[in-house]
């Protein structure tokens, strides 16, 4: 098989060679654990504090309110039912949006069920969060308002400058899940002024299996995980020591090279658009187009569904040797019969939803690798288009053979 | 998570386009839940499936179904055809994953909606 062409980063990345490396001593010989008070334990103690004054470093925090966790699932878990937890006597109150991951969306539909109220705010057509929304659904009882930092689908960046300001002045905890961002263009905690913020490894180069909960001090939460006393009797459970060690070396990288990956990536993702939209008749594009992350591209593409894009696309033929991974919002993949939910949040009917395909670059992509890509997408649209009853039939008409507003399948949907 | 057959279909699909002057269309699914498929056939004087194609909009599972069912169906009387269940198409691509049995397995119907309107027309005439 020719050499792959991984464009679905921001699922996953490829744990970095030299991160890899940094880990290898605390998965081997070196397996002391850092809560032990020999001296053999006390190295991975180091180690770990080390991990933690550079991930502080990367987000602008002190290394004191960094907390290790086991990915951004598990710290946006425990800042939403931490904080509803420990202030539960103040108000049972949470504000977020529609466009959020479902690791936020999930632990507020489990508070809902168990008495509390969420307030989920619209996104405009772009996925942004307009502040005075915020501020609006701000009442006595709030207690967290949480808003992701940047779209994991549409790789649109909210205005969390501007909500924080507002949180703050109303005396309401900000947390931002960050997993989409950091690594990928400049967090800092103090400059986005949140009091919560998660991360993720893998999603820069870094180890699967570990993240962090930044938490601002004095903010009350209370655990998710109960048992020891590791991480301040706020986190249980014996570090991921070689995890850990690898975030920080992730974090170290990721710092050093971030600037230029900005200015690089963002050439390519426009690069990506442009030519998209020059080669391809009938196509949207997801997001705004320039408060976006600068590895996403996302766009829709009429009269075709994505599961079979991101099929044809990963098998390769005689004529496109090389494999490109993408994904898709289609309901195809979500292993539900709904299209993306971010999506549907934008406003865009079901079935651009379930023709849409994201590309997310990585810092080992290149011109060459997109152009690739690019040429294998136009090809399979072709073919795919080509065998659509629907595609350039009109797109009042559905499939009753009826025309216009009324028909069967809009009273259906 | 696919078979190598579905795989085969989905790649090299048989019998995809529109049949000429068809003597029956059927068409099942819609947009707004991502699968779309048209099924036309010609029937000859013994009334048999003289021959049937397809377009398809949908997941690959989709795409495959609808051609496996067209080449089953060709050559076969239309009372045969309409007895071509889903769990036939999916049984002769070596299984279809569970999700996709009941909102991408739609293509046997749309060869019974395709027989229907044959028959309708004919009654007709």
């Amino acid at each position: 098989m020719d050499k792959a062409i991984f464009f679905d980063n921001a699922a996953t990345t490829r744990t970095d060679p030299e991160v890899l490396e940094s880990m290898k001593e605390w998965q081997g010989d070196n397996f002391g654990s850092p809560a032990t008070l020999y001296a053999f334990g006390s190295q991975a103690k180091q180690a770990i504090e080390q991990a933690r004054q550079q991930l502080a470093d990367l987000i602008g925090a002190d290394q004191k309110d960094i907390f290790f966790t086991s990915g951004a699932t598990e710290s946006n878990n425990w800042a939403i039912k931490g904080v509803a937890e420990a202030l539960a006597e103040k108000g049972r109150h949470i504000i977020t949006d529609q466009a959020e991951h479902h690791s936020i969306l999930m632990p507020c539909r489990y508070l809902e069920k168990k008495g509390w109220e969420i307030t989920y705010l619209p996104v405009d057509a772009y996925g942004l969060v307009n502040p005075s929304d915020v501020e609006q659904a701000i009442r006595e009882d709030t207690v967290l308002v949480s808003i992701v930092h940047a779209n994991h689908e549409i790789g649109t960046i909210q205005p969390i400058e501007e909500i924080a300001s507002i949180t703050r002045e109303k005396g309401v905890y900000l947390h931002v899940n960050a997993a989409q961002s950091v690594g990928h263009i400049p967090v800092d905690v103090t400059a986005l002024s949140c009091d919560l913020l998660s991360l993720s490894g893998h999603k820069f180069y870094g180890p699967k299996g570990v993240g962090a909960l930044y938490i601002r001090r004095g903010v009350r939460i209370d655990p998710l995980l109960h048992g020891g006393g590791q991480e301040k009797k706020r986190r249980a459970g014996t570090h991921n020591v070689p995890g850990i060690v690898g975030l920080g070396k992730a974090a170290v990288m990721a710092r050093k090279n971030l600037d230029a990956e900005i200015e690089r990536l963002s050439a390519l993702r426009d690069h990506i658009i442009e030519q998209l939209e020059k080669n391809m008749d009938d196509i949207r594009l997801n997001g705004h187009r320039t408060h976006r992350l600068p590895n996403n591209v996302n766009i829709s593409i009429e009269g075709i569904e994505g599961e079979s894009i991101m099929l044809s696309l990963s098998y390769p033929t005689a004529e496109n040797a090389r494999p490109v991974f993408i994904s898709t919002g289609s309901a195809c993949v979500s292993g539900t019969l709904e299209p993306s939910h971010i999506l549907l949040a934008l406003g865009l009917p079901a079935e651009l939803a379930h023709g849409s395909v994201r590309f997310s670059l990585s810092r080992h992509d290149t011109r060459e690798d997109a152009d690739y890509a690019l040429k294998a997408l136009f090809e399979v649209a072709d073919r795919l288009r080509s065998m659509s009853p629907v595609y350039k039939r009109g797109a009042k008409q559905c499939a009753t053979g009826k025309s216009g507003e009324g028909c069967d399948c809009e009273a259906a949907s | 998570m696919y078979t190598e057959q579905v795989m085969d279909h989905f790649q090299n699909p048989r019998n995809m386009g529109e049949v000429e002057k068809p003597d029956g269309v059927g068409e099942v699914g819609n947009p707004q839940c991502g699968d779309v498929m048209r099924i036309t056939i010609k029937v000859d004087d013994d009334e048999r499936i003289e021959d049937v194609k397809f377009k398809t909009l949908g997941c690959g599972a989709a795409i495959a179904t609808s051609s496996m069912v067209t080449e089953m169906a060709k050559g076969k009387t239309l009372q045969e055809a309409e007895e071509i269940t889903k769990k036939a198409v999916a049984e002769a691509l070596g299984g279809l994953p569970p999700q996709k049995m009941h909102c991408s397995n739609l293509a046997s119907d749309g060869l019974k909606k395709a027989i229907e309107d044959y028959r309708s027309r004919h009654k007709d005439k």
